[in-house]
């Protein structure tokens, strides 16, 4: 026996399985980068001086980083779309493009990470710099567990497009709703740390 | 004994089968698949195996953190003198000539509260019973996931296998407490290190499960099983899988940012100006240990309720199944639960009356805490209420069941001057929050949760436990846990600390009350002793115990529509059934039997 709603959704609740799952796992994630910005908002009231981010971080490439990371996302829903419309090749070409521009993504990070360890900035030197790294951290984690989803998906796990496309076209739309709640994390992420 | 045995007696196992029910009775039609020893027992993915996993590797785990606290009996009934024949064997890194040393006191301290929490009740009461049970009352043929279900286990194991291995590094396991407060926490020996990675496989792991009953219980219910429909145990564990999945992340938060402070030199839980052993620490400065507690905190809260709601799931199911009536108020418990679900996450702070954290605070703390009090008195209140008038049958998971009320009851209440800040800072960190707490998880959980075991052991293994062992293990178990625990009560309001590593020896306000430190002990080894006819029952059983019939209790829930110990592979019923009614239809008038199980369509 097959287990039921893998590939179409339940009738009274409208989901199928993944879905549901990933909209959880969501949740929880949502809690655990909660945690981390409340950690943020206690530590910088509690303290003495606050540096203001502008004046250690670099806000060109971080904006650069911003506006890939939002393409990226855009390229991922188009490689849904893609599947939906039936159109193998086409979503062969925008997943590629959003693994690739969340490679960009990280080059560029690396380069600032890079570029603060020179000038001996660790996470040990304060308390901003250390919930900055965590926090970029983790998020690059995030970033990086979405590129291997991705890869999979493009690559070998998408011989199931041939078997079942209908629960390929969903591991896609689960995966896309993944990388846009890293997307957005980024996106409270780049004002909280570099702007305010 | 009751009228139910001779019932059985009359019944061949064979008979019994033919007439259990129109679903069991067809011929099994499931593809069976032959799996390998390794793809069946060890990386299994179907629910029922990985629920018997979790099962055995939780009660072995309970009985090794459950050792721990016997060693530490010994130091605070005997302080300072040898363990006779044991010690010796523990080295002279721990026990010197056999005697204890404090930091190894410590460590058995700290990693009895992780061990039996985190590794103990929380994989048995959800992971073992849920993964068991829950599938098959819900008519399900597996979880929506089993593959993540599998990963959840293995992550588990491994969270398990990573705390046992910190024993064995320098400076021996974490030994700031099971709530590793900073800063202490942050300049513990490396044990604590491993303690945090424990920590976060074991959280990857509920996470894992947490999302797996989510959608499983949303998604795979039976046709007909409306939620009004849903066997009080399946509430209870989705509540519980709410709570594990939002106040998880939390402390992996805090994990992270501890793991940070270790090993990256960062100050996240480390305040200005920290002097240790006379030095001063030379770190950036400026964080909060406060910090750790709220988000520590977040979660154990949560958790407590972790603890507490699957064991109340199993009582219901027993006591509605003895009293061979429906539970009394199930809307009203059903509402309960989800609002004591939902307060569970804002009631935190009150284990933090005494930080400094503020008056205003606490005021709002302690109010949350008077409240989430009245859906967990609905709960015990409608349970009490279910047994009004109904033919108790005396059964040995009915023993258990019923021992759980009031050994809650006594937990729950004690448990209300700890939630008001002026009593509080009397009773705080003493042995009456000891008590108190473990009223809940050991005369309590535990006790639900051995009566889980007798009961739903004939669905798992086609044979009940013995009775009279049984009935011995209930007897030993509830007298000593009460004479482990109550004494502690006295010994809290007399103001004696706890994690005192000489029980309180050298403070003249604990003198009139030491003695009682060898009366614990004593019950606290005769309780272990207890727990043999238990082991030797739970394994004799299994090839010598009397074989039952499918529905050996005659119960009203989906399980037992299923045949015993259903096939692997996704075959737990050979027809998916169809539900036509509530949980529990006992005793209807006018009916033949005087049980309706939820998949029968007309009364035969």
């Amino acid at each position: 026996m097959e287990i039921p709603y893998t590939a179409t959704a339940r009738p009274d609740t409208g989901l199928f399985n993944a879905k549901l799952g990933v909209w959880m796992f969501l949740a929880s994630e949502v809690m655990l980068f909660g945690a981390l910005f409340s950690t943020y908002v206690l530590l910088r009231v509690g303290a003495p001086s606050w540096p203001h981010g502008y004046e250690i971080l670099n806000i060109p490439l971080a904006t650069l980083n911003t506006v890939i990371l939002i393409s990226s996302s855009v390229t991922m829903v188009m490689s849904w779309a893609s599947l939906m419309m039936k159109e193998f090749k086409k979503y062969k070409m925008y997943m590629g493009l959003t693994i690739l521009l969340a490679l960009g993504f990280l080059i560029v990070k690396g380069f600032e990470y890079g570029a603060k360890f020179s000038h001996g900035l660790y996470p040990s030197e304060s308390t901003f710099l250390a919930i900055y790294f965590t926090l970029t951290g983790l998020h690059g984690l995030h970033v990086i567990g979405g590129i291997i989803v991705n890869t999979y998906f493009w690559g070998p796990g998408s011989k199931m497009w041939h078997t079942d496309p209908q629960r390929f076209t969903n591991r896609v739309e689960v995966a896309g709703l993944y990388w846009h709640f890293v997307d957005l994390v980024w996106i409270f992420l780049f004002p909280v740390m570099y702007l305010l | 004994m009751s009228d139910e045995e001779t019932k059985e007696n009359s019944t061949s196992p064979t008979e019994a089968i033919e007439t259990a029910g129109p679903h069991v009775a067809a011929p099994h039609v499931v593809e069976h698949l032959e799996l390998g020893f390794w793809r069946k027992y060890v990386f299994s993915t179907d629910h029922k195996m990985i629920g018997i996993q979790y099962g055995i590797t939780g009660l072995l785990f309970l009985l090794f953190g459950f050792s721990l606290m016997l060693l530490m009996r010994w130091q605070l009934a005997y302080p300072g003198e040898a363990i006779p024949f044991l010690g010796e064997l523990f080295g002279p890194d721990r026990m010197p000539e056999g005697i204890m040393l404090p930091e190894f006191y410590n460590q058995l301290g700290a990693m009895h509260g992780t061990i039996m929490v985190f590794l103990g009740v929380v994989p048995l009461a959800v992971g073992a019973f849920g993964n068991y049970i829950l599938p098959l009352q819900i008519g399900a043929i597996d979880m929506a996931f089993p593959k993540l279900n599998m990963a959840s286990y293995w992550a588990y194991f491994l969270g398990g296998v990573t705390m046992l291995t910190s024993f064995f590094v320098p400076g021996g396991a974490a030994n700031s407490g099971w709530t590793s407060y900073a800063p202490l926490a942050v300049i513990a020996t490396m044990g604590q290190t491993l303690w945090l990675f424990g920590m976060v496989f074991l959280i990857t792991s509920s996470l894992l499960g947490s999302i797996n009953f989510i959608v499983t219980t949303i998604q795979l219910r039976a046709h007909g099983l409306s939620f009004m429909r849903l066997p009080f145990f399946v509430w209870a564990q989705l509540v519980t899988a709410f709570l594990l999945l939002l106040a998880f992340p939390p402390l992996e938060a805090a994990g992270i940012l501890q793991l940070m402070d270790r090993l990256a030199g960062t100050s996240f839980f480390l305040p200005s100006g920290l002097v240790v052993s006379g030095v001063p620490l030379e770190v950036s400065g400026g964080g909060s240990p406060l910090l750790w507690q709220h988000l520590f905190w977040f979660l154990a809260h949560p958790e407590v309720y972790v603890l507490i709601l699957p064991a109340m799931g199993i009582v219901a199911e027993i006591i509605a199944n003895n009293t061979r009536k429906t539970l009394w108020g199930y809307k009203s418990m059903v509402y309960a639960l989800i609002f004591l679900g939902f307060m569970s996450f804002i009631v935190w702070a009150h284990h933090m009356f005494l930080t400094g954290m503020g008056t205003t605070i606490s005021a709002f703390f302690q109010t949350t805490t008077m409240i989430i009090s009245i859906p967990s008195i609905v709960i015990l209140t409608a349970l009490f209420l279910s047994l009004w008038g109904g033919s108790i049958r005396f059964t040995t998971p009915m023993l258990f069941a019923l021992a759980f009320l009031p050994m809650f009851g006594i937990g729950g209440l004690t448990g209300l001057p700890l939630g008001l800040a002026p009593p509080d800072i009397h009773l705080h960190d003493t042995y009456y929050v000891i008590g108190h707490f473990h009223y809940i998880v050991a005369p309590g959980t535990l006790l639900a949760l051995f009566a889980g075991i007798y009961y739903w052991y004939p669905k798992v293994t086609g044979r009940k436990l013995n009775d009279t062992l049984g009935k011995i293990h209930f007897w030993g178990s509830f007298i000593f846990l009460n004479g482990v625990f109550m004494p502690m009560f006295i010994q809290g309001l007399a103001g004696v600390s706890r994690r005192l590593y000489d029980g309180g020896a050298i403070y003249a306000h604990a003198q009139g009350v030491l003695h009682l430190n060898e009366f614990i002990s004593v019950s606290a080894w005769l309780l272990g002793l207890a727990q043999i006819p238990f082991i030797i029952n739970f394994f004799m059983s299994m090839r010598k115990g009397k074989k039952v019939s499918d529905n050996h209790w005659e119960a009203t829930t989906l399980e037992w529509a299923a045949t015993t110990s259903p096939p692997l592979a996704h075959g737990n019923f050979a027809t998916v059934p169809e539900v036509h009614r509530g949980p529990y239809e006992y005793s209807l008038p006018g009916h033949k039997k005087d049980y309706t199980p939820q998949n029968e369509r007309v009364e035969v």
